[in-house]
């Protein structure tokens, strides 16, 4: 522990993949997600929610694009973020389970965004103060954007939930069916663990409790009932995904893949 | 007198760098803006011209960036550094006095003095100046706008987000 704290920048072997893989799987779930809601252009209920919804992809690949640059750097091959998020295949990606579910309706996308968002803040606020200042500089800037992502969000949860009989019943099936991919987002391993006692990351245990808080506070609110089933355990973080990744890279990818090195 | 000289420089970049326009809201400079972080000769005797990203996905950073970096070599500062500054994370605090005074003067309601007074700040429509408005949508035509509408005069407008 010593030596770390005295020579942080000659960081061990095994530390450093930790460290590019806990980074790929933020700038992962980022990316994807920001991918599925471009998906939405144009097609959104309203003006309004397709700009909403475009802002927040935007961002979200802004975020993406900082973080993939930097894991980058740390796998030191020369991958910079362009062949990081075109040229590896589902396996390699290590995104949440949850982000790349597909949009479905509305309700769908939103609580999806909503949970994602609620676990970005938690993981976003612990990460500004990260003993990476790399890293805690990208969340002090994702985070003020991650904000009024949720602020959208968490806004229309409870207009949807304690809206008309037709929306709360999308809502709480939205909510019924993207449950089981939650409990994902706050079960550490050890990649988890390597960077939290490295002061790298936050502890997942406490973040977990004032997620939980939130997400009981938001339902209430929005009039709709926590799930009583457990979540299963997703393992995106590690690579292994549902099939609808594969579609999401498929459509992604198309232009590097078919045309490599293609630039504008 | 190096000093002296070194500011003058300095100075003259600056001067330069005001004239560069925002690509999305034309009327503001990049320092207007405030995400011009600094200018300042290093020790290996170049310039080094620090730039922070608005949004971290705004779509005008690479835009501001060839710009900037086309301004500078017109100027002849070919051989100035272009560094990208991503901490403290820019808000619209950094907007500066005067890029307030030119957002209100084009339409766009500025942001309020402080993020951290925004609660306590109404948004006065930029056309009849009344307070009675109300926000259509956090989300306006790029990242930085929100969309409101005045009750007063019933004119919708942008205002500069307050982040």
């Amino acid at each position: 522990m010593s030596t770390a704290a005295a020579a942080p920048a000659r960081r061990d072997r095994a530390l450093n993949e930790a460290l590019f893989r806990y980074v790929l799987r933020l700038a992962d779930t980022s990316l994807v997600l920001g991918q599925r809601l471009g998906e939405w252009i144009g097609h959104a209920p309203a003006l309004e929610e397709d700009l909403g919804l475009a802002n927040l992809a935007l961002d979200l690949i802004g975020q993406a694009r900082l973080l993939l640059t930097y894991a980058g750097e740390i796998e030191g091959q020369g991958r910079d973020e362009d062949a990081l998020a075109f040229l590896r295949d589902a396996p390699e990606f290590l995104n949440l389970t949850l982000a790349e579910q597909p949009n479905g309706d509305f309700a769908h996308t939103i609580v999806r965004q909503w949970l994602i968002d609620a676990w970005q803040i938690e993981v976003y606020e612990g990460l500004a103060g990260s003993a990476d200042t790399r890293l805690a500089a990208i969340a002090a800037k994702a985070l003020k954007e991650t904000r009024y992502h949720y602020r959208f969000s968490s806004g229309w949860l409870a207009r949807l939930g304690d809206g008309t009989a037709e929306s709360q019943a999308r809502a709480q099936q939205a909510v019924d069916s993207l449950w089981r991919f939650t409990g994902e987002l706050f079960t550490a391993d050890e990649i988890d663990e390597r960077m939290a006692a490295a002061g790298i990351a936050p502890q997942l245990a406490a973040a977990a409790e004032r997620f939980a808080r939130r997400v009981a506070e938001d339902l209430n609110q929005a009039t709709l009932a926590r799930p009583a089933h457990q979540p299963y355990p997703w393992h995106g973080k590690r690579g292994v995904h549902t099939e609808h990744l594969g579609h999401l890279l498929g459509e992604m990818q198309h232009l590097q893949r078919s045309y490599p090195g293609v630039r504008w | 007198m190096r000093a002296a000289q070194s500011s003058a420089a300095e100075g003259e970049v600056w001067r330069v760098l005001a004239r560069v326009p925002d690509p999305e809201i034309p009327v503001l400079s990049i320092v207007d803006l405030g995400i011009v972080r600094y200018v300042h000769r290093a020790a290996d005797g170049r310039l080094h011209v620090g730039i922070t990203p608005t949004y971290t996905g705004c779509p005008a950073t690479a835009a501001i960036r060839s710009a900037t970096r086309a301004a500078l070599d017109e100027a002849g500062h070919g051989d100035a550094l272009l560094e990208e500054v991503l901490s403290p994370p820019w808000t619209s605090d950094w907007v500066t006095p005067e890029g307030r005074a030119k957002l209100e003067a084009f339409g766009i309601s500025p942001p309020a003095a402080t993020v951290q007074g925004r609660m306590s700040q109404p948004v006065r429509c930029p056309r009849c100046g009344s307070l009675a408005t109300e926000r259509i949508s956090e989300f306006g035509s790029t990242p930085c706008k929100a969309h409101y509408v005045c009750s007063a005069c019933r004119e919708p407008f942008d205002h500069f987000k307050c982040i």
